[in-house]
């Protein structure tokens, strides 16, 4: 999937994420800030890498501020700013999430 | 009880929009939880709530909680995509909003089974409730409620049906209940469920009480709630006590008992009972099974 700009999704909002996508420079390039990186930053990354795998995502700046968000909420709002940056508003591929 | 007439005292609705509130509320045991993407959802976070609500759905368990979402109306340009994330993503039903004709429903409902073949759902499997929030609704209830095989109940949305009718709210439930009549006497003539709007105020747990009681006598099956702290309020109202189940077991003892007597009419305590009071005690003994208040047979 090809990012046309940047965008954001989700809040910093405890029990939230903010996730910010932009297009790369020919490779994934990821930034996690966490309270609790140390013991979750690797799972973190793995939901991040998948869902981006899933999407076909393989040229972006992915910047993750996590406030404290369960596993559902990253992905979505990492999938929320994709949707966002690709600017897919209609028949978004449900099926592939 | 099939999914269609299970259990649904309390429909909790929910805003997707925080993150935060979804996940955790089956904790509050609602029969049903009812996400919303419409109201609750401001207009420029509608696509994030939409993402937000289909990780919800495929990836939290709910504890067998029913899970419905309102979508958006006809009328925006999100309803379409809200049915094919729901369904891509295993909602339970869909609660269409404003339903004024039969075609309301009709549009929804062929999005619906469109879905359901593009992410391969068991064809039918998405139930639909209609909600009635204007005059025009109300006189089209009965034709509403019998618009689509996959619809399970109606309710009555008071907000905008108040703002469309000129009232102002009254304790005694006095100037909605020419709507509220319509409503279960249309639910009740095309079989299917009926269901309450919410309590606005939240902390009025005594007036909530009086109000659920009034629409239980009605004939209503469940409220909707915008509170956690009101369902323990509502349940209590909709279980039967412990003498209601006592003489609807009597009576349909001895109904069992005295038609093989070929006995019609008896006495249980100082009521005279017949047989057309089965049905209604065999409701009692449902609902105290259902509501965990009866344990046996």
């Amino acid at each position: 999937m090809q990012l046309n700009h940047a965008a954001i999704g989700g809040t910093e909002d405890s029990g939230d994420v903010l996730v910010e996508v932009s297009p790369g420079t020919g490779k994934l390039e990821l930034e996690i800030t966490s309270k609790v990186l140390v013991l979750y930053g690797e799972s973190i990354k793995k939901s991040v890498l998948e869902t981006l795998s899933r999407l076909k995502v393989t040229d972006a700046k992915v910047v993750v501020k996590d406030k404290g968000a369960v596993d559902q909420t990253i992905r979505a709002r990492l999938v929320t700013a994709i949707f966002r940056a690709a600017d897919m508003k209609e028949n978004l591929p449900w099926g592939d999430l | 009880m099939s999914s269609k007439n299970r259990l649904r005292r309390t429909m909790m609705f929910l805003s997707t929009q925080r993150a935060g509130s979804i996940r955790d509320a089956y904790i509050f045991a609602p029969d049903s939880i009812i996400f919303d993407l419409e109201d609750a959802v401001a207009v420029s976070e509608k696509d994030s709530a939409r993402v937000a609500l289909y990780h919800v759905l495929k990836y939290v368990d709910y504890k067998g909680i029913e899970r419905l979402v309102r979508i958006n109306g006809a009328d925006t340009p999100f309803w379409k995509e809200d049915i094919r994330a729901s369904v891509a993503a295993g909602c339970d039903g869909i609660r269409i909003p404003k339903c004024e004709t039969p075609y309301d429903v009709e549009i929804v409902e062929e999005q619906v089974l469109k879905a359901e073949k593009e992410f391969n759902r068991p064809i039918g499997s998405t139930l639909l409730q209609i909600a009635i929030e204007t005059p025009m609704g109300v006189r089209n209830a009965y034709e509403l409620s019998i618009a689509s095989e996959r619809i399970f109940g109606i309710s009555i949305g008071a907000g905008d049906f108040m703002r469309s009718m000129h009232a102002r709210r009254r304790a005694d439930g006095a100037e909605l209940y020419a709507a509220r009549a319509q409503i279960v006497l249309a639910a009740r003539a095309a079989g299917v469920q009926c269901y309450d709007t919410v309590h606005t105020k939240v902390k009025d747990y005594e007036g909530l009480e009086k109000d659920t009681s009034l629409i239980y006598d009605m004939g209503f099956d469940g409220k909707s709630v915008i509170h956690p702290s009101q369902i323990p309020v509502i349940n209590k109202v909709f279980t039967p006590t412990a003498q209601e189940i006592e003489k609807a077991q009597s009576i349909i003892n001895k109904l069992s008992n005295e038609a093989k007597e070929g006995v019609g009419v008896f006495m249980v305590g100082d009521d005279m009972i017949d047989v057309a009071m089965l049905e209604g005690a065999e409701r009692i003994m449902a609902l105290a099974k259902a509501a965990g208040a009866y344990k046996g047979e």
